[in-house]
């Protein structure tokens, strides 16, 4: 697999990966400050509801530590208000999402454990560069004292994801898939336990998504870190994913590995996977 | 009953707001860069119409007030009018006014885009205090730039009713006689006076406005709503309050 993603890596330019930047050296200050403490996620019968409109009915989900977990359903499932459940972002009516053994919202649970997302929007302030995006996490924590170190991280991190000459750009110059990537890399510069990606390649054209893509498999492989990835692409899901969970109407229907998911005999999972031109 | 419940729900969420905020106050120097960053873009807005707006208000107060005074014979008294006027209320009202248009709303816009387009949500995820990093610069920016302008409007306010004082046939004032009155009449605790409105206003304008800013939901449009929301309730607080502002400085014997 890891020999794929890199035959993949030489046929396309665009694509700044961990693989290529290790292989000249720029992207192993990033792989060395990364601790990979891969953590367990475990999800017990989280219930939400807005009004009248119940978006999670019970959802119940076993992540171990360095899995890359793919949520996968159709839009209005409820992957993203699960996906900000898991982040802390909003509070379930019922059950309870532990890390590594701990509560998410214990008072502590923050001083224990880094959790980052990539956002679908991307999310980067408009107001701060590329670079100062990427930063923004170990300036305002003063992870670092010393700036060139802060440098340092910032420019391999920016190696890996391929926007090493865009350091110095305003986000609103660059392209959507761009600034995915630079949320990507913001991300692991946070040195996070769990790495979350809501629709990470949603408007993306086919050599972005497969980027994206690319990307997360090298995190997977390289870094060892506990990903959950919510899309409703069915390609990226396969491709990416160790397991894969299909979420409808707030529920689980069906985990598993990506041949498991092939092999349902589930009918609305069947439904769900089925190409979509044929 | 559901208006009711909205005014307590805006009520306290503006308190708990400013509550934090100046609990976040003790992060102030570390985040200093932050906060002179405020404090240019306020400057940067405001003083260029504020000196326009400040000119023309010390003119018409002149212009207005001038020929009746001359009518009793009072015309020396214009200076110590139109300071009093500027220093105690009009002022302070004019500089909120202008805040909360272009300084207030700018925030408000800025806060609510950044509400709509999730990175307010990608601040928590990092576990940095939206309060601390967004609202409490803008919050002691304001606070500490509203007085200024206040005096800095008043300064070119005096002037515009002098330079019409002199000019206009009707009150024909030298401007020795004209500022000779003004500083006879206007005293440091009338531009404390001032200066304490304008304070409060500066408090008033920065937390309405961060709350709006961050209680935004929806797209594009919600964030226009939210601007026009931020400067009418601005506008509202400001003069409501100037009134109980004014009674509490009559009744401490400040006014």
């Amino acid at each position: 697999m890891e020999r794929k993603i890199q035959e993949q890596h030489t046929n396309n330019d665009l694509l700044g990966t961990i693989s290529s930047a290790q292989e000249n050296g720029s992207g192993r200050v990033l792989l060395d400050y990364l601790k990979c403490a891969a953590v367990g996620v475990k999800i017990d019968n989280i219930k939400r509801s807005f009004g009248d409109n119940y978006v999670l009915r019970g959802v119940t989900l076993d992540i171990e530590p360095g899995e890359t977990v793919v949520i996968l359903g159709k839009s209005g499932s409820g992957k993203s208000v699960l996906l900000r459940h898991i982040i802390g972002l909003e509070c379930p009516d019922s059950g309870q999402i532990c890390v590594a053994g701990e509560d998410i919202n214990d008072p502590d649970f923050k001083k224990n454990h880094v959790l980052a997302m990539v956002f679908q929007s991307s999310a980067l302030f408009n107001s701060l560069t590329v670079a100062e995006n990427v930063a923004l996490y170990l300036r305002e924590h003063k992870v670092f004292t010393d700036e060139s170190r802060i440098k340092e991280i910032v420019s391999s991190a920016l190696d890996i994801v391929g926007l090493q000459g865009q350091k110095d750009v305003m986000p609103s110059m660059i392209s959507g898939g761009m600034k995915r990537r630079v949320a990507a890399a913001r991300a692991l510069v946070m040195n996070p336990d769990i790495v979350l990606f809501d629709e990470p390649t949603a408007g993306l054209d086919p050599m972005m998504t497969r980027t994206m893509g690319d990307l997360i498999c090298d995190l997977k492989h390289k870094v060892e870190i506990t990903q959950i990835v919510v899309t409703h692409d069915i390609d990226l899901a396969f491709y990416v994913a160790d397991r894969i969970a299909i979420l409808s109407e707030g529920c689980i229907l069906e985990v598993g590995t990506p041949q498991q998911i092939r092999g349902s005999t589930n009918s609305a999972v069947m439904d769900f996977i089925k190409p979509q031109f044929e | 009953m559901n208006s009711v419940m909205v005014f307590f729900r805006i009520t306290g969420g503006l308190l708990g707001l400013l509550v934090e905020t100046l609990y976040w106050c003790k992060a102030s120097f570390s985040n200093s860069e932050k906060v002179f960053a405020q404090l240019y873009i306020i400057g940067n807005q405001t003083l260029p119409v504020g000196a326009l707006i400040a000119l023309f208000s010390g003119g018409v107060l002149a212009l207005q007030a001038g020929p009746t005074l001359a009518q009793f014979g009072l015309e020396e008294n214009v200076g110590g009018l139109v300071g009093l006027s500027l220093v105690k209320e009009i002022g302070p009202i004019m500089a909120s006014i202008l805040i909360a248009g272009r300084v207030g709303s700018a925030m408000t816009a800025e806060l609510a885009s950044m509400s709509v387009y999730e990175e307010i949500d990608a601040l928590k995820t990092m576990d940095i205090n939206p309060v601390r990093y967004l609202v409490m610069p803008r919050f002691i920016a304001t606070v500490i730039a509203l007085p200024v302008l206040v005096i800095y409007m008043d300064v070119i306010g005096w002037f515009g009713g002098a330079v019409v004082s002199v000019v206009n046939p009707e009150v024909h004032l030298s401007f020795d006689v004209y500022y000779r009155n003004l500083a006879e009449l206007v005293d440091f605790t009338a531009v404390m006076n001032g200066l304490i409105k304008a304070m409060f206003f500066g408090v008033i304008i920065s937390i309405v406005s961060c709350y709006v800013g961050l209680k935004t939901k929806g797209g594009p449009r919600e964030i226009g709503s939210s601007v026009t929301k931020a400067v009418v309730m601005s506008f509202v607080l400001v003069l409501v309050s100037d009134y109980y502002i004014t009674r509490i400085l009559l009744f401490l014997n400040l006014d």
